[in-house]
């Protein structure tokens, strides 16, 4: 699984989101560790903000292509993305 | 247990959720755990002292897919608190981080 590529399907599913992605095993990509700032969290509880990662990566959870994913989940306050 | 049906496993899982205060599923047992998360998650609750079932999900592989369904959570291990799912391991960390974990996972004991 590339990188880029989960990074940009977070980022499109959470639109004004930052995300960065790193391959913990660093073997075939499978096992994910990924970073996210939103504004989109602010005010959820964490099993909301993580489900709206896996939202986003969903048919690769589903398809096998990422076997286990760490989420760190940080929000921002609206409007402080820079 | 191989004939049961995909909705046996569910009310199962809805029974051992709603009937036990704490409930863990996870890959392995407490003693033996196959997956690096599910020993985390499992040694977090055994140092909190609280009372807890332990299911290992390996046996078959529908009690991950109608535990999924129930829960809506893609991955495990799954810990439910008073029938309400708090987290994968990455939750429970950062609750035990905050000190959270425990106040919720031994109420009368904080």
């Amino acid at each position: 699984m590339e990188l880029t590529i989960v990074q940009e399907l977070i980022e499109t599913h959470l639109p004004g989101s930052r995300a960065t992605v790193d391959d913990f095993m660093g073997a075939g990509g499978d096992h994910l560790a990924v970073r996210v700032e939103a504004e989109q969290f602010t005010g959820k509880s964490l099993i909301e903000q993580h489900k709206m990662i896996y939202a986003a990566v969903q048919e690769h959870l589903d398809s096998g292509a990422i076997h286990a994913l760490s989420i760190t989940t940080v929000p921002i306050a609206p409007g402080a993305s820079t | 247990m191989s004939v049961m049906s995909d909705e046996d496993i569910l009310n199962e899982i809805t029974a051992i959720i709603t009937g036990n205060r704490v409930a863990l599923f996870m890959k392995g047992t407490p003693e033996e755990p196959r997956c690096g998360f599910s020993a985390r998650v499992s040694e977090r609750i055994l140092e909190s002292g609280a009372e807890f079932i332990a299911i290992d999900i390996l046996p078959d592989p529908r009690i991950r897919q109608q535990l999924s369904a129930y829960s809506g959570w893609p991955t495990t291990p799954q810990l439910f608190v008073d029938g309400e799912l708090i987290g994968g391991c990455d939750i429970v960390e950062e609750l035990h981080t905050q000190g959270e974990l425990a106040k919720i996972l031994t109420p009368d004991a904080v």
